[in-house]
């Protein structure tokens, strides 16, 4: 008992050191701008380029608009999946998780084969036209986290016994998925969607060769021409995802209606 | 014409056929079970009245519309379910309000119904809290508040006790009933406890491998059962068999003895039947017209009934209860005594037990 308690305290060390150790590592660096001494200059001129605040400001847009679609397309899908045709369960699991098979490049070249300029439909045309094409791609990226975020929310109520309890009381299936099924599974859906932010903000293929002004080409680009300054961006990036899971935490420890559950 | 007809329900899921040629009127108003063991196709002919199903064949009618297409969120029938199925992200009052809400009630209006509903489920006060933080049993009242509250034409309850305990079990549905009649709503209402069954209903309607077996108010299914089914399934019973020796005076001779029944049965001659009595049609003593010699096997004291088993004629079982009184003893193993019963306690089945 007590030598088991020592060997898991001891994985648990380990655990965190091989997470930590990179982390420290980045931290250290990005701190040592200055020669010989500790300083936040690195931060001060990432926080100070306009191209940060234009490159992250479209990337929230953006992953807010992939948010939207991702929840749109995938909980009335699980939800209809869970209740009329659990048999295809397994087939609709594997669809989403295609696109951690199928590499972003494809989906990308695939789009620019499809809608451009001389295409039937030349959405590469308009800067709108590739920012829709751009929010489709990253809603596919984050198809096997937002489908399995809401699975797993629908599978810890009873779906099928609460859509009819809607339905006897008058509800249409728009009202049973707004207002019985959703408000249910927020925290899934809360939980998908900083997944798909982390993505959004990080992503990089899909935004370069659409040549759209991301987060992730402008990470790539600082990476490439500055010394202190992508290490600090990268402890920024981390702090942005870490909020985004504090944010899940406190969440799911704010909805009333759960607390006792807990 | 019925408030509510079901006429020649079929439904099969693939190759079974889980209800066969359902039909059943029910009155304005009344309060109808249907009884049986599960996977008797009693549920889903609940499900069908509420459109969570579509019959394979068959129409059901209510108030003169055909149900036939019409999905379940315009049917106006509330239902209750055993998982309570309460939406847990609301209150209370916004369950209860939900079905107003949907049917555009005006504010005022809705908050007035949801306390009355409230009231009449014994929870005024209660509307501000979530599902989690009450019992089953309120929450159960808080589900027949809510499926009451947009005044369907029709209660559906399907098995609104099996998940309580004995005790709320058993106030609950006194409460149901005292509700039902006040509204005057009808209710149909599944049940696999004929206790329940026979305590709440106008009428009960027993089923078995998706058939009705017999449609009666409960003392008639209770007293007169139709077939051997609704007699094994209904409280307890002796079967005796025997074989008809003379169909015109009732005479059937069984391994204790002809017995008369004084009365012409439908069986033919030679046929093989059952005698079924109820414990409680059995008396000690020669009160009755049917009279037996039996010997006391073993007795039970059950507080008010007394329970003995007796081998009557000197190997047919019966079982008899009698009601506890001052004065009575309990008879010992080994004791020889009379058995009697009246002949109209005796029901004759078809076929041996």
């Amino acid at each position: 008992m007590k030598s088991g308690r020592i060997f898991s305290a001891l994985f648990f060390g380990l655990a965190c050191l091989y997470f930590l150790l990179p982390l420290v590592g980045t931290l250290e660096f990005s701190l040592r701008a200055r020669r010989g001494e500790y300083s936040l200059d690195a931060y001060r001129n990432v926080l100070a380029d306009p191209q940060f605040h234009q490159t992250i400001g479209y990337s929230f847009i953006l992953s807010l608009a992939t948010i939207v679609l991702g929840v749109l397309i995938v909980a009335p899908t699980a939800f209809w999946v869970r209740l009329k045709l659990p048999r295809l369960r397994p087939v609709v699991e594997f669809l989403t998780l295609m696109p951690l098979v199928i590499p972003p490049i494809v989906i990308v070249f695939g789009y620019i084969r499809l809608y451009n300029t001389s295409s039937w439909l030349p959405l590469l045309g308009s800067a709108a036209g590739s920012d829709f094409l751009l929010v489709c791609g990253y809603a596919t990226l984050s198809l096997p986290y937002m489908y399995r975020a809401i699975d797993t929310g629908l599978r810890a109520i009873d779906v099928g016994t609460l859509t009819e309890a809607a339905q006897s009381l008058g509800a249409g299936w728009v009202t049973v998925l707004a207002r019985v099924i959703l408000p249910n599974i927020l925290t899934a859906i809360l939980s998908g969607a900083f997944l798909t932010f982390a993505i959004v903000i990080g992503e990089y293929v899909l935004a370069a060769l659409l040549n759209r002004p991301a987060f992730g080409p402008y990470m790539v680009w600082m990476g490439g021409n500055k010394a202190y300054e992508p290490a600090a961006l990268a402890v920024v990036a981390f702090g942005i995802t870490w909020a985004s899971m504090g944010l899940i935490q406190l969440f799911s420890r704010f909805s009333k209606h759960t607390q006792a559950r807990r | 014409m019925s408030f509510i007809t079901l006429q020649n329900i079929q439904k099969s899921f693939g190759a079974t056929q889980v209800v066969r040629d359902f039909t059943l009127g029910i009155e304005k108003g009344e309060f109808v079970s249907l009884l049986g063991p599960s996977g008797c196709g009693k549920t889903t002919v609940l499900r069908m009245m509420a459109g969570f199903e579509t019959q394979t064949s068959g129409t059901i009618v209510l108030d003169g519309q055909d149900m036939g297409g019409l999905p379940a969120n315009r049917r106006r029938i509330g239902m209750v379910f055993q998982s309570y199925a309460l939406f847990p992200n609301l209150t209370v009052a916004e369950n209860v309000a939900f079905g107003l809400k949907i049917a555009g009630t005006p504010r005022a209006e809705a908050a007035r119904r949801v306390d009355e509903m409230l009231g009449m489920v014994g929870l005024s006060g209660f509307g501000a809290r979530y599902p989690f933080q009450l019992s089953g049993g309120q929450q159960q009242r808080v589900a027949l508040a809510r499926a009451i509250a947009p005044r369907p034409r029709v209660l559906l309850l399907d098995e609104p006790l099996s998940a309580l305990d004995a005790k709320i079990r058993i106030s609950l549905r006194s409460e149901i009933r005292a509700i039902q009649r006040e509204l005057g709503i009808t209710t149909l209402f599944v049940t696999h406890d004929q206790e329940e069954a026979m305590s709440m209903s106008d009428r009960v309607v027993v089923m078995s491998g998706g058939r009705a077996e017999q449609v009666g108010a409960p003392s008639e299914i209770y007293n007169r059962p139709a077939t051997r089914f609704v007699a094994e399934f209904i409280g307890s019973l002796n079967l005796v068999p025997g074989t008809v020796r003379d169909a015109a005076t009732g005479a059937i001779e069984t391994p204790a003895g002809v017995i008369a029944l004084g009365r012409t049965l439908p069986q033919a001659n030679g046929s093989a039947v059952s005698l079924a009595i109820r414990p409680e049609g059995l008396h000690i003593g020669q009160d009755g017209n049917v009279v037996l010699n039996a010997r006391v096997a073993d007795s039970e004291f059950l507080g008010s009934i007394i329970r003995l088993r007796v081998m009557a004629g000197g190997n047919t079982p019966l079982v008899i209860a009698r009601f506890n009184r001052e004065g009575h003893t309990v008879p010992e193993p080994g004791q020889e005594l009379t058995v009697s019963a009246n002949a109209s306690d005796i029901i004759v089945l078809d076929g041996v037990a």
